[in-house]
């Protein structure tokens, strides 16, 4: 599904990833972690797309991510649920419209995106917000608003990154149930996050692998989490 | 997407697919005001170059046909010449008819430059003699010896001197006209490109998200080139409408106005200036779409 063959990454002459190699498998479900500007991020994006590996090899979906052109990376994210640190949004439009924003880009609007949305903000507690223009939103509305967003296509892969930043544990726990749901449906998930009690929940729950950044390389975390 | 159906996708619209681009900024008043005046000035190129165009038919067609016989002689042996001069018109093939012009049509011809009450009896005015020739027409250095000899006061004069520059700047004119239309259409080109890449330059953080969320990059240009497209064709209708009110508010033609009053539409020339707001649109959806992906390919 998504798998990273001795991919690195650099800017500037510097090296941020080095050496990475993980398979994705269909069903997976990881959580990465590491100290603040290890690269989650970076690693994330290489994973969707956005950035490209300056050397070793990213594929997405069987494609090489070197070789895709725009249109296949579009494809390939409207396979894909993500959530973004920064959590954007189009600040004209309401919030019910930004969440169902994949599902009308991918012309799969009408019907589909009516039962979804209202399920789907119900869920993550914005029904009431279904209104409200996202610069009226509070930090863990959005990020609740974005995770809503990543699943409303019902994508074969979630990454999220710090998906739980800003928000109180309830609410931290309840999207963590509705991603080990995703996960027990099959779907693959990849959480970049600092938040070992979230990881420590997750794995009372479901089985989790834990990779950690440090030294610009990917290593198995520590059976103490 | 191929241009017919981007052309067919822009007049069917999407509805939620128009609402990702925001609707603020100030290339919506640029591309309405612009498209307005460049289609009103586009009405009155249109004008002109038709205009120009039936006045150098006319005048070609006219003078091509027509000339005149001066006939000067004192007052005892004008009627005497005159006549000499008709005979020998009568007389000369390619000739369909002629007439000398009675002192009224003669006052009336020279009353806009003397006024009304021009005492022509008094005045050593030469008589004119009104040549109508066949389509064969006839040859002029013989009807010139001719009247030499039968009427030496009467010199003929075939307008060719002056028909042909005439003719020529109005053929001219007409030609500035269509190229006016042209350079307005490259103007509404080049202003909706800067427009549409001002917008786009404004919405580079949308754009950021669609992608994101799977957006392909010909459903984003989609977006910005309904819009301009649609804005365009509202600013050149209106602008259109008002051009050819004022044309139709113009005096209507008349002979003694000459040109200027000629300046207008005819009959079934009022439908030419509906195609100005179709080409006003057309103009604008490639001008967008190549702005739009131009810009969406040098993003990252």
């Amino acid at each position: 599904m998504i798998e990273l063959q001795d991919a690195a990454y650099g800017y500037g002459g510097g090296s941020l990833l080095s050496d990475i190699n993980l398979r994705l498998a269909p069903g997976s479900f990881h959580f990465l972690t590491g100290p603040s500007g290890a690269g989650k991020t970076t690693f994330l994006k290489l994973c969707y797309a956005d950035l490209h590996a300056t050397s070793g090899r990213v594929t997405l979906f069987d494609q090489d991510t070197s070789e895709m052109s725009r249109d296949d990376v579009a494809q390939a994210r409207q396979r894909m649920g993500v959530v973004h640190q920064d959590c954007e949004f189009l600040d004209h439009l309401p919030l019910s419209e930004n969440i169902a924003l994949p599902l009308t880009v991918a012309g799969r609007g009408g019907a589909e995106q009516d039962g979804n949305l209202s399920e789907l903000m119900g869920w993550v507690g914005l029904s009431a917000r279904a209104d409200a223009l996202p610069p009226e939103l509070s930090g863990g509305e959005r990020q609740r608003a974005a995770l809503a967003r990543a699943v409303i296509t019902d994508p074969d892969v979630i990454l999220a990154d710090e998906p739980t930043g800003n928000i109180d544990w309830e609410m931290s726990l309840r999207l963590l149930q509705l991603l080990v749901e995703l996960n027990r449906m099959g779907k693959t998930i990849l959480i970049a996050t600092h938040d070992l009690a979230l990881i420590r929940a997750a794995k009372a729950q479901v089985s989790a692998r834990v990779l950690r950044i440090a030294g610009g390389r990917l290593q198995l975390a520590g059976a103490d989490l | 997407m191929s241009a017919l159906s981007g052309l067919l996708d822009i007049l069917k619209g999407d509805a939620q697919a128009d609402r990702v681009v925001p609707r603020r900024g100030h290339s919506v008043r640029l591309t309405l005001f612009t498209s307005g005046a460049m289609a009103f000035l586009a009405v009155f190129a249109l004008a002109l170059s038709l205009a120009s165009g039936r006045l150098a038919d006319r005048w070609s067609e006219a003078l091509a046909r027509s000339s005149t016989i001066r006939i000067s002689a004192p007052a005892a042996q004008m009627e005497a010449q005159i006549w000499a001069v008709l005979e020998v018109l009568e007389q000369t093939p390619g000739v369909a008819s002629a007439r000398a012009l009675s002192e009224e049509e003669q006052r009336d011809l020279l009353e806009p430059w003397f006024g009304p009450d021009l005492p022509l009896e008094d005045l050593p005015v030469p008589r004119l003699v009104e040549v109508i020739e066949t389509a064969e027409g006839y040859d002029p250095d013989g009807l010139r010896l001719r009247l030499a000899a039968e009427a030496p006061g009467a010199v003929l004069d075939d307008h060719t001197r002056w028909r042909r520059p005439l003719v020529r700047a109005a053929e001219r004119l007409r030609s500035l006209g269509w190229i006016s239309l042209a350079l307005i259409l490259g103007s509404v080109a080049a202003m909706v490109t800067l427009a549409a890449q001002s917008a786009l330059a404004a919405n580079v953080k949308v754009i950021r998200v669609l992608r994101l969320v799977g957006a392909r990059d010909h459903y984003i240009a989609r977006a910005f080139v309904r819009r301009f497209t649609l804005r365009a064709l509202t600013g050149a209708t209106v602008g259109t409408a008002l051009g050819m009110i004022a044309i139709a508010l113009l005096p209507s033609a008349q002979e003694e106005g000459g040109f200027l009053t000629g300046l207008g539409f005819a009959g079934l020339h009022w439908l030419w200036p509906l195609t100005v707001p179709i080409l006003s649109a057309i103009t604008a959806f490639w001008a967008t779409r190549a702005a739009a992906f131009k810009t969406l390919r040098s993003l990252p």
